[in-house]
């Protein structure tokens, strides 16, 4: 009888323990994307547990688009199904007004959150409220091949022009040796080909909107733009160009079949590795190129992680963006993966730190990230924010119906004018039916 | 009598069927292979078909970063779970549709079909706020719900046109010996619809095991089954082929290996009814 008690009081003691320990259990669940950076974040969560032990951590990893329909739906309609979210530059402005995103300007001051790039941190501002926090930032850039520059008897200036790039193109390409001189983004989506031409765009001197939101398709600047970028492409690029996007291109490059490649400042530690690269100590970086009209033609992305509003978590999903966007995360990685692993472009102490200096592509990060100016991303005034975007809720729709006829120009599906002509069309369709323009 | 064939037009046949066969595998089996590279072997320009270094080490990272086997249990709950409902309510219906057609039968199919004519994502914030508010989200009931609901109308229509095929005289010479409903059902009807309800009942598995709307759209972390695995390998920053086809492979595995083990019953239920 006195066994049984006993056996019957430890049952219970250990359950009430078990109950306990449960109560101040936390789980956050985190909807990430499946980059480079974001699975070594994954492989490093146990730092975090280890310093929160009242916090669990789940991951749902998702391909970008398939994330972004999935955060977008349960934040709309306030789900609850995450705590923290992965979300890019042109989600946080648009969400935050929307009241659907908590506001993350109470970080402690330990968070130095004024040691954010200005550039990266304006994107993801609304009235003074920071609604998301940078995991990692990245612009675009010239990545060609140093060899093959040399071979052309060229040398590549680090503020090049579209004219230079042009040239060079011609000068490198070797089709019999399938070499192509330029691999430019093709593939149609608003963050397809979308993301590089309308960025090209701004340094033409181009925009998509004029200030009271008329579609500016039939201007001269995009006219000079698309029938440049298609020269460029027919003439120097690899065949079935209008499929290619980042993946294809970074294949291409990694094989040694491009001479040059604009593309995000990511690719860098990508093409400069040589496990995957057959190029990686033949690579050099230079700014995105210009028309000498005061903007170059490189765009501005974070990825960043947000609360979604109305989540019961936030206190532990504060503490563990405060975690992952810290300068003492990216001192983590750089420990057990290397600097050139480090997430780049979000803090300034990153590049003012000696060791991560010595990363071939470290200066030309900062310098494309500070090149960009998404408050003012063209040359001529414009009613919008974003460099590669329109940061209003319409640009999905339109960003890639558009993108669809350039694509199918670069096809040779139809000509430029009848592209730009289509795309002046759509755009001014459903910018009337959203109620911009009358 | 049977026609007589040369055996010269038996080879061709043999060679043409066999082509058709591996072009149609070829994609499958250029994923199996890719699993076995390395990252840079699976981007290599021209690609190597089986002469590489063959690692394993894809799958050791696979298996590291994510819990194949809950997702794994979560396809098969949900698959067969919304296969078995979907059963018992789909044999019944059927049956009534095809032995006791009422005026507005043709109608009523065709009503059921036309479910199916409405692009998903249509209903999706309407699905998406009732399970949020009957707290069904990221749960493995919801997702059999939706998936019997769902593939409701194929399991009848296939039901139906194999009932049909049924002639009713041996029914009714039956109920001339004194067969009450009950033994009709069990006796005749059952043992005639088995390899119907069978094929029915594959392939409506192998339709739940791939839906990857609604799998993906209503889960998150617990009822995530494998299509929710495989999107989680797919980058559009990055070169990951090598990951990304291993975690395709572990994800076909178990229902390629029911297709390959049921595929007679699978070409007897697609193919019942087009020679009469």
């Amino acid at each position: 009888m006195t066994i049984r008690l006993s056996t019957l009081l430890g049952a219970t003691a250990l359950c009430a323990v078990a109950g306990y320990a449960s109560a101040q259990d936390t789980t956050i669940t985190i909807a990430t994307v499946n980059n480079g950076d974001m699975i070594r974040m994954q492989g490093l969560t146990d730092d975090f547990t280890a310093k929160n032990p009242d916090i669990a951590v789940e991951w749902v990893t998702l391909e970008e688009n398939v994330l972004r329909q999935r955060v977008t739906t349960d934040v709309a309609t306030k789900g609850g199904q995450y705590d923290v979210m992965t979300i890019g530059t042109y989600e946080v402005p648009i969400w935050g007004k929307q009241g659907w995103l908590v506001s993350l300007n109470d970080l402690p001051e330990s968070y130095d959150a004024d040691d954010i790039l200005p550039a990266i941190r304006g994107g993801l501002t609304v009235d003074g409220e920071m609604y998301a926090a940078p995991f990692y930032g990245e612009s675009s850039m010239v990545m060609y091949r140093t060899d093959l520059m040399e071979k052309a008897g060229l040398e590549m200036p680090e503020a090049p022009t579209w004219d230079f790039i042009k040239e060079a193109a011609a000068a490198m390409t070797d089709k019999d040796n399938e070499i192509y001189g330029i691999c430019l983004r093709g593939k149609a989506g608003w963050g397809e080909n979308m993301a590089f031409l309308t960025a090209m765009s701004n340094s033409y001197g181009a925009r998509w909107f004029d200030e009271n939101w008329q579609p500016q398709f039939d201007s001269d600047a995009w006219k000079a733009t698309l029938t440049d970028y298609l020269e460029l492409m027919n003439n120097y690029g690899p065949p079935g160009s209008s499929s290619n996007g980042f993946n294809e291109n970074l294949s291409l490059f990694q094989t040694g079949k491009c001479g040059m490649w604009i593309d995000a400042t990511v690719a860098a530690s990508f093409v400069t590795n040589p496990t995957d690269s057959t190029v990686a100590d033949k690579v050099g970086f230079a700014l995105a190129p210009d028309k000498g009209l005061g903007k170059r033609g490189n765009w501005l992305w974070a990825w960043s992680l947000g609360i979604p509003a109305g989540t019961q978590k936030e206190e532990a999903a504060k503490k563990f963006i405060e975690w992952a966007t810290s300068k003492e995360y990216l001192a983590l990685v750089a420990e057990k993966e290397g600097w050139p692993n480090v997430p780049p472009g979000t803090r300034q102490s990153l590049y003012d730190n000696p060791e991560y200096q010595k990363v071939p592509f470290a200066a030309m990060t900062l310098q494309s990230i500070n090149a960009a100016d998404p408050t003012n991303p063209t040359v001529d005034p414009v009613p919008y924010t974003g460099v590669q975007f329109v940061a209003i809720p319409e640009f999905q729709g339109i960003g890639t119906a558009v993108g669809q006829q350039f694509s199918a120009a670069l096809a040779g599906q139809m000509s430029a004018e009848d592209a730009l002509a289509a795309a002046q069309t759509l755009t001014k369709r459903e910018m009337t039916r959203a109620g911009y323009i009358k | 009598m049977a026609r007589a064939v040369s055996t010269n037009r038996k080879i061709t046949v043999t060679v043409i069927a066999w082509s058709i066969g591996f072009l149609i595998f070829f994609p499958i089996l250029w994923t199996i292979l890719t699993s076995f590279k390395t990252e840079a072997e699976a981007i290599a320009s021209p690609p190597s078909f089986l002469f590489f270094e063959w690692t394993t080490e894809n799958y050791g990272i696979v298996m590291e970063r994510s819990n194949y086997f809950l997702h794994f249990m979560n396809s098969v709950v949900i698959s067969v779970g919304s296969t078995l409902i979907g059963l018992l309510i789909a044999v019944p219906a059927a049956w009534s549709m095809a032995f006791v057609p009422g005026k507005n039968t043709k109608n009523v199919l065709m009503w059921m079909l036309s479910t199916k004519m409405l692009p998903p994502v249509g209903v999706l914030i309407p699905i998406y706020l009732i399970f949020k508010n009957v707290g069904l989200l990221d749960t493995r009931t919801g997702l059999v719900i939706v998936l019997t609901l769902i593939n409701l109308p194929i399991i009848i229509w296939m039901l139906y046109t194999y009932f049909k095929e049924i002639p009713v005289d041996i029914l009714e010479a039956a109920r001339m010996d004194g067969a009450n409903l009950r033994n009709e059902i069990i006796y005749i009807l059952t043992p005639m619809a088995v390899p119907g309800i069978a094929s029915t009942m594959l392939l409506n598995i192998i339709l739940a095991w791939n839906e990857a709307f609604w799998t993906l759209n209503l889960t998150a972390a617990n009822a995530a089954p494998l299509t929710a695995f495989i999107a989680s390998y797919s980058s559009p920053e990055g070169l990951f082929y090598a990951k990304l086809s291993a975690a395709s492979t572990m994800a076909i595995a178990p229902i390629l290996i029911m297709g390959w083990f049921s595929q007679k019953q699978l070409v007897r239920g697609l193919t019942f009814g087009a020679v009469k």
